[in-house]
């Protein structure tokens, strides 16, 4: 089996708080790996430093098999990775189309492209496009993003985030702050995004959700992958008793 | 697998024109269409009390060309609030360039065309010079706009003032004066066509290019410009550069319409297009406005002016009403804002 993203004993020190201490992660093309951890154990850790947020103290990172090194997130962007953050960095007074091509705007063809004006149109087209695709619960691509729903901005945030990938996603969060028919929506979505057959590495405190969608879940506790379980046949029970260290187990099970 | 919860999904299709609200609704969904409500309603009393000498071609001419170097600020004033910003400094800049600009020509001694040029391109670089120090301490140094802007507005104001000893210069050369300060095209004031000319411009970048775009982004949420890969600094300074650039041109515009640097004249003028761009409809919060707004909220005051001397009623009564519509559109702004978020 070959990992499309592998971390091999990453570690990081701030003062005196080890952060991570040898973590180990991997998750491969088409699958939806969980990252779970109680508070403080090292999850937005580790994903800025496989993100191009973050340098590490000691550890490899590899990429298809080759190890790299990402300083910024722009170099982890060029190389198909990208995250939605909690936050989900939406600008509110733009619509989504604009933030879906925030950064990256088509341009019109000829001289009045070169004076930087954009297609418009062809952007509001392909972002419509998108929205359908996922399945996305945005209704139109004009209204500012500011007015939307929770489901719907995630929804929004993970669209653009999807645009740009080809090979890994990264989910902090997605379902803290959404209803319960938001939530399904953004789950159909994760499926999806899975099934086009991106790596998917979804951070969630909501164990339910983890195990619906989630093909591999990896537990972080103090910093290091303490545990591995397969997606299904896993209990929530035994998931808090990895993620607290009430369960004792060998790393490596799965 | 499919088996998604359509209630929260489109019934058909995803709106990719502003088409789904009647355009009635589109239009009473702009408060730059509110704003001009407002104007239409303030000319159409005037122009009932006083027909004969409010609504005549002469009086309306006047007005336009009263708020035409106004325009011109209010331009770059526009793209500066969009991103949060402010900036104070655009009359001491447009003074300390038009300064720089008339001594130069004044030393020169002829007052052609030659002459002209040399003092527009100096007014326009010293303006992108205050202008672009403003960005950069805004940008790198990380003052905020406020603060850079009026230690600047004093700066500028202070080396005019060094730069004449605090007296006017009072030789605008003379092409400048007859071509452009009171030249006209067709009965409009050519002061007048140059502002329009630059106010469409700059609506057209603001509204149409990727320039335009990344404005909104910076002021709409900074931290989400950055993450996409914007360079918020390089674009700040560029913002900053290109008010400071609008300043200079007005610069050499003010000459030419007065025929002299007008050192102790312009201490209102960025509070002035500031208001302006406010009632417009500009957020001071960042993130929204439009160009056409900024220039209803221009006429709004210069309207006001040339009526209440119309009708008798005392100039000073101006500054009271235009004070008064700031607070106004702001509060009735913050109204419909909180409405369209209940309502999505």
């Amino acid at each position: 089996m070959s990992a499309l993203l592998e971390a091999r004993g990453l570690r990081r020190r701030f003062g005196r708080v080890q952060a991570l201490d040898g973590a180990d992660f991997d998750v491969s093309a088409g699958e939806v790996v969980a990252l779970i951890g109680d508070n403080g154990a090292g999850k937005s850790t580790l994903v800025k430093a496989l993100t191009g947020n973050l340098d590490l103290d000691e550890g490899e990172v590899l990429f298809e098999g080759t190890p790299v090194t990402f300083h910024t997130p722009q170099d982890a962007s060029r190389a198909g990775i990208e995250v939605v953050h909690q936050d989900l960095a939406l600008a509110p007074h733009l619509d989504a189309a604009q933030n879906m091509y925030l950064g990256r705007e088509v341009m019109r063809s000829g001289l009045l492209g070169r004076l930087g004006f954009m297609d418009t149109p062809r952007m509001r087209q392909e972002a419509a496009q998108a929205f359908t695709d996922l399945g996305s619960a945005v209704r139109s691509v004009v209204t500012p993003v500011g007015s939307m729903s929770g489901g719907q901005k995630q929804s929004v945030a993970i669209a653009r985030a999807v645009a740009w990938a080809d090979k890994v996603l990264f989910l902090d969060e997605p379902t803290a702050a959404l209803g319960v028919v938001q939530t399904r929506n953004v789950l159909d979505m994760v499926k999806r995004v899975r099934d086009r057959g991106l790596g998917v590495v979804l951070i969630s405190h909501s164990m339910p959700h983890v195990l619906e969608v989630a093909d591999r879940i990896q537990v972080l506790r103090l910093g290091k992958r303490v545990a591995t379980y397969p997606g299904k046949g896993t209990s929530v029970e035994e998931l808090v008793g990895a993620m607290t260290g009430a369960l004792e187990i060998k790393e490596g099970a799965a | 697998m499919s088996t998604t919860t359509t209630s929260d999904r489109p019934a058909s299709g995803i709106e990719t024109k502003a088409t789904h609200d009647s355009l009635a609704d589109r239009v009473r969904a702009m408060q730059s269409v509110w704003i001009l409500g407002v104007l239409v309603v303030i000319v159409a009393i005037f122009g009932v009390m006083q027909p004969s000498t409010f609504l005549t071609t002469g009086n309306l001419t006047n007005i336009a060309q009263n708020v035409s170097i106004w325009a011109v600020l209010a331009v770059g004033m526009t793209f500066v609030i969009i991103t949060a910003g402010i900036d104070l400094s655009v009359g001491s800049v447009l003074v300390v360039s038009s300064v720089v600009a008339a001594k130069v020509m004044e030393s020169m001694g002829d007052t052609g065309w030659g002459t002209a040029l040399v003092g527009l391109v100096l007014s326009v670089v010293v303006g992108v010079f205050w202008g672009g120090l403003n960005g950069l301490l805004v940008a790198k140094a990380k003052v905020p706009p406020l603060i850079v802007t009026l230690g600047t507005l004093s700066v500028a104001l202070g080396s005019a003032q060094i730069l004449t000893g605090g007296l006017d210069i009072r030789s605008a050369p003379r092409v400048l004066q007859d071509s452009i300060g009171y030249g006209r095209l067709a009965g409009v004031p050519a002061i007048t066509l140059i502002a329009l000319v630059i106010v469409v411009i700059g609506g057209v970048i603001l509204h149409r290019t990727r320039f335009g775009r990344y404005t909104y982004a910076i002021g709409s949420n900074e931290v989400s410009a950055r993450r996409v890969g914007i360079n918020v600094d390089r674009k700040l300074v560029e913002i900053y550069a290109f008010s400071g650039f609008l300043a200079g041109v007005a610069g050499i515009l003010s000459l030419a319409q007065y025929g002299t640097t007008t050192i102790a004249g312009q201490s209102l003028t960025n509070l002035n297009v500031i208001a302006a761009v406010v009632i417009g409809g500009t957020s001071i919060f960042g993130g929204q406005g439009s160009m056409f707004g900024s220039m209803v909220g221009l006429f709004i005051p210069a309207v006001l002016q040339a009526g209440f001397v119309i009708i008798g009623v005392s100039p000073y009564w101006q500054t009271v009403a235009v004070g008064s519509i700031l607070i106004a559109a702001v509060y009735v702004d913050q109204h419909r804002r909180a409405a369209a978020v209940r309502a999505g």
